[in-house]
């Protein structure tokens, strides 16, 4: 069993001058080609003893004495490898900005209101058929030093697992028309064919009435290129 | 090769705000964490103690104070283990916590896994990274076993050595390696296309 590379024709690179923080910190050597071992192709595995209730819900799980403001969303999809297989029980963690722009970090120094009851932080495993499923708030744009007026576009952080350490992904999901698409570097990182696949979709099916917008993000981890078999 | 339907998702920074999210009982904030330092999980876990400490530096030779640093071992016995009864082999620290921006990892020594010197997987996580970066730990004191690591020889002799992990004895006893990650510069480590 192998696992696939990392595609680096969708992936972004390590330098980017645009994104200016990558100047000092991307490696300036090739990456060294790594023939797979065991030590790639097993990783941790995360029980439902990792996750608490209402992990899977920030408009519950940070409430100090009411609702956190915003608008109510939904965000859901499935998590796939390149067969399209679903990667079943495999842990989903997400971290985003309030619905004003405004993280809880304490280094986030942006001049917009926290929210006492929301935090932005979250967790979930996926079903058996791969699929996970958030309930949130609309995260808000927010300013940063890379250049002048630069705002990052609306988006929540997501990290992934997969079933070994060679598939270990972390991403960022965005919405789906923004505006700031076109001055943010960040996303402009991944080349322009491939930036569609950060970007979720308005989904009816998953909006609930009354209630929240839904919004589709399907993931897709890297994958084996063989059927995978049994080992130990 | 084989024909892949679906793309892979791109990879993104993690950003300097993932604390709150990802590590968030080391920076104490007020949500649970799924990992930390201590990979330990009961004192019956058969193997030697060890502590991994390390650092990581930028292109001017700056201490990198919002990175992640996760870690993926063996146990003792050159098992990956899915069981974390005893053992886990996953740690996660952000390095923004400690005065000088050292990540701290309790664990036991690795054994050899399929003939490979005894080594822990290392991922790097930042601000400024759009893209995680692997690499490998080796230990200074397995001198024999390094020599004939397939993975190690691979690599050009002149930076080999930026994959060792010093082996010092400290006040308390305990054993200790010192693990430091320079992105860039003369001691650039060796990152692999994993
Ligand atoms: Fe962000």
């Amino acid at each position: 069993m192998t696992q696939n590379k990392r595609d680096w024709e969708v992936q972004p690179p390590y330098l980017y001058p645009a994104y200016k923080s990558t100047g000092l910190r991307a490696p300036t050597k090739p990456l060294v080609p790594l023939k797979h071992t065991l030590s790639e192709l097993t990783g941790p595995v995360f029980g439902h003893d990792v996750i608490r209730p209402y992990d899977n819900d920030l408009t519950l799980n940070a409430r100090k004495n009411g609702e956190p403001l915003g608008e109510r969303i939904i965000v859901a999809g499935k998590v796939m490898d390149e067969q399209g297989r679903p990667i079943s029980n495999t842990l989903v963690e997400i971290w985003q900005a309030n619905a004003a722009g405004r993280y809880i970090h304490k280094v986030d120094q942006h001049n917009a209101p926290l929210d006492p009851n929301f935090l932005g932080a979250g967790r979930c495993l996926t079903d058996r058929d791969g699929n996970y499923k958030f309930y949130t708030i609309k995260p808000g744009a927010y300013p940063w030093g890379n250049h002048p007026k630069a705002w990052r576009p609306n988006h929540i952080h997501f990290s992934l697992f997969g079933n070994q350490i060679a598939s270990r992904l972390v991403t960022q999901m965005y919405f789906p028309g923004d505006p700031l698409f076109d001055y943010d570097p960040v996303f402009q990182g991944v080349p322009e064919k491939y930036r569609h696949l950060l970007i979720s979709k308005f989904n009816l099916d998953i909006t609930e009435q009354d209630f929240a917008l839904g919004y589709q993000f399907d993931i897709v981890l890297r994958g084996n290129s063989e059927t995978p078999f049994e080992s130990k | 090769m084989s024909t892949h339907t679906y793309l892979q998702t791109p990879s993104q920074t993690v950003g300097p705000y993932f604390a709150y999210g990802l590590t968030a009982e080391q920076y104490l904030y007020d949500y649970s964490s799924i990992s930390n330092g201590n990979l330990i999980v009961n004192e019956q876990v058969k193997g030697e103690r060890i502590t991994i400490s390390g650092q990581v530096w930028d292109g001017v030779g700056k201490l990198i104070p919002d990175a992640m640093i996760e870690i993926w071992q063996a146990n003792s016995e050159g098992k990956y283990l899915k069981d974390r009864s005893l053992f886990h082999g996953f740690g996660r620290l952000g390095t923004g916590t400690h005065p000088q921006n050292t990540v701290e990892f309790q664990t036991i020594k690795p054994g050899s896994v399929n003939g490979q010197a005894p080594h822990i997987n290392v991922i790097v996580f930042m601000r400024g990274l759009l893209v995680h970066a692997y690499t490998r730990l080796y230990f200074s004191d397995e001198a024999e076993a390094n020599a004939t690591d397939p993975v190690l020889k691979s690599i050009d002799p002149s930076r080999q050595q930026t994959l060792i992990a010093n082996k010092s004895r400290r006040a308390d006893g305990c054993t200790a390696y010192e693990f430091n990650i320079y992105m860039q510069g003369e001691k650039e480590t060796v990152f692999f296309d994993v």
